[in-house]
């Protein structure tokens, strides 16, 4: 995980989190997390429920106050700067919330007014974009839980954010609007927002998100690129040949090659593709026909139990070795 | 984003392109107007108006039935049918001790806890205004809402008293009389001295309503502690302590309807009222400023 010193101005991190900690008495919430959100990134912030997501989320928003460490946003720390740290940002924490009196238009008026900037022009558009234009003059409290999650979108946007900080957007929609909200944070992202997205939403994150931090019990398990993680979980293959037998035994004998095992379906091993380029060649040279030679990446699903169910083993043991951030004892979890 | 359409406009609608800075910050002042839009769409905030707008209906309609003033200990309750400006006067002397102070507690004591209740403290708080502004703005609007509490009490009691017993001289504590139109001078400056210890209560209320997180807490305490300080007012042995209860400071209003003058219970009023209401509003900023905003 890098260290860099964090730099000043535009150029500085999105999000950068230095040994956070929050504890409620002898509750460990957030045990020293670091984060690195880069420009661009659609960060994937992933735990079970109670693993210290939003504990985090609120700290970066400056909702609440750390006990330890850091975080900044775009070089600013919101505990310091207050609401000039939130400059470029926008999100929710967990559900967005508004003023059920209140028309939908009222309520983002009302917004508008807390962010000047000449927010207030942007009403209809944002209302345009999350389709809630037609219902923008009824009153939230008669809204369901999606269109909430939907003006919560229309509440963010209204900032012009480059950061958006989504804590667990898709929470409550039908297949149809998860569907929907995956549509527009992937477009927003192509935009040129740089969005953090907390869920426990295995396939959201992994159709949305170029990279991750896995939390579980407050920790950090995993940061970086999910094409690394599913790289470094299972660069595994499955192997059909005209003589498995024989193959298995060729394959058991290669340097680089691992757990090489006879399955239902043929061999299955475990190398990086230099290697098993080296095993096509070596059994070619032994007489030995290759009819499939199948790359099986681990599932992002796999990884997540890896790493929040089998702990350090689970890290480090023989079925996929995925590299975490050091396990330490588990903590008291709190959500 | 509904799945009804044939083409999701969230895929077809344009992106807000991403700012980089910010150029305009809200002002308090900005805060402040959108915390009275907010009192104004709630129903509860008309329960308080309403119970001081009754109140001196009721009593107009009571004293026009009831003809025998000549016994009253108040030398207004005595002039009630010689002036309908001595109603006001009357009303704020009934009200000034529980309906007014509950009436800025409702509200005081819900400003910050009815938004922790609903969660939208921390949607306000994740904008471009600081925490000092939306307290600033909501102290403001706890202490706008008093005083139009006081106003309209007021209005409404002199109008049905005027109505009900004309617009003539009235006769001050003093026994002297003062003319129809300095009376309403004399009406609206009463008021105006009570709003002291109003403004005090709200700040009470306030820093309740900050610290607690629970409406109801906050309300019941705030008029708890009035109601607390009348009785350590009435209990035998503590008069020392009288002069700077805040429920004493309630009738300082009264100086002003002596001939000459009285300033000093005026003056008095104001600086034991800021003994209670400074400290409460300075540390009601600085819980707000501090806590952890985790709720809804």
């Amino acid at each position: 995980m890098s260290d860099t010193p964090s730099p000043q101005g535009d150029e500085a991190l999105p999000v950068r989190a230095r040994g956070l900690v929050k504890r409620y008495r002898e509750v460990l919430a957030v045990d020293h997390i670091d984060l690195n959100v880069r420009a661009g990134d659609v960060y994937g912030f992933l735990g079970p429920n109670g693993a210290g997501k939003t504990t985090t989320l609120r700290m970066a928003l400056g909702l609440i106050t750390p006990t330890e460490g850091t975080v900044e946003l775009f070089g600013r720390d919101p505990l310091r700067e207050g609401a000039r740290a939130l400059d470029g940002v926008a999100g929710f924490v967990e559900a967005p919330r508004f003023y059920p009196y209140l028309t939908a238009r009222k309520n983002l008026q009302l917004l508008a007014a807390l962010d000047g900037d000449g927010a207030s022009v942007r009403i209809d558009e944002v209302l345009d974009i999350v389709e809630l234009g037609p219902r923008a003059g009824h009153r939230v409290g008669g809204y369901s839980h999606g269109m909430r999650q939907r003006l919560g979108i229309a509440a963010a946007l209204l900032r012009r954010p480059r950061l958006l900080m989504l804590d667990e957007p898709a929470t409550g929609l039908d297949p149809a609007g998860m569907r929907d909200m995956r549509a527009l944070i992937r477009r927003l992202a192509g935009d040129g927002i740089t969005v953090l997205l907390s869920s426990h939403q295995l396939p959201e994150v992994q159709e949305l998100c170029d990279r991750v931090a896995i939390v579980d019990s407050g920790r950090v398990v995993y940061e970086g690129a999910l094409a690394d993680l599913r790289r470094q979980g299972g660069a595994g293959y499955r192997l059909r040949t005209t003589d498995d037998a024989l193959a298995l035994d060729v394959a058991r004998g290669k340097e680089g090659i691992e757990h090489a095992s006879a399955g239902e379906h043929g061999i299955e091993l475990q190398a990086d593709e230099q290697h098993v380029g080296e095993l096509s060649l070596a059994l070619a040279h032994a007489g030995i026909g290759i009819l499939a030679l199948t790359p099986e990446l681990a599932t992002l699903e796999d990884l997540f139990f890896r790493l929040t169910e089998g702990g350090a083993d689970g890290a480090d043991g023989a079925g996929g070795g995925v590299s975490g951030n050091g396990a330490k004892p588990q903590p008291a979890q709190v959500g | 984003m509904s799945s009804a359409g044939a083409a999701s406009p969230a895929a077809a609608a344009p992106v807000v392109p991403p700012a980089r800075a910010r150029s305009r910050r809200p002002s308090v002042l900005s805060v402040y107007r959108w915390e009275l839009r907010k009192l104004i769409s709630q129903k509860r905030t008309y329960l308080g108006l309403a119970l001081v707008v009754i109140l001196p209906l009721i009593f107009v309609v009571f004293e026009g039935l009831h003809h025998d003033h000549n016994h009253a200990e108040n030398i207004f309750a005595t002039e009630i049918t010689q002036s309908g400006l001595a109603t006001p006067v009357l009303m704020l002397l009934f009200m000034s001790g529980f309906f007014l102070p509950l009436a800025a507690s409702l509200v005081s004591g819900d400003i910050f806890a009815n938004e922790d209740g609903n969660g939208t403290l921390k949607t306000i708080l994740t904008r471009s205004v600081d925490r000092g502004q939306v307290f600033a703005a909501k102290a403001l609007a706890a202490m706008t809402y008093a005083a139009t509490a006081v106003f309209v009490s007021a209005a409404v009691a002199t109008i049905a008293g005027v109505i009900s017993w004309g617009f003539h001289p009235v006769r001050t504590f003093s026994g002297t009389d003062v003319s129809a139109g300095e009376a309403l001078l004399l009406v609206f400056a009463s008021n105006a001295v009570y709003l002291i210890p109003l403004f005090t209560v709200a700040a009470i209320g306030v820093l309740l309503s900050a610290t607690t997180r629970n409406s109801a807490a906050a309300v019941v305490g705030t008029i708890g502690l009035v109601i607390l300080l009348f009785i350590v007012g009435e209990i035998p042995g503590l008069e020392g302590i009288r002069p700077y209860l805040l429920t004493e400071q309630f009738q300082a209003w009264q100086g002003l309807l002596r001939t000459p003058t009285y300033w000093a219970p005026i003056g008095h009023s104001a600086w034991v009222c800021a003994l209670y209401g400074v400290p409460a509003l300075f540390a009601g900023y600085l819980v707000f400023l501090r806590r952890d905003v985790a709720g809804g």
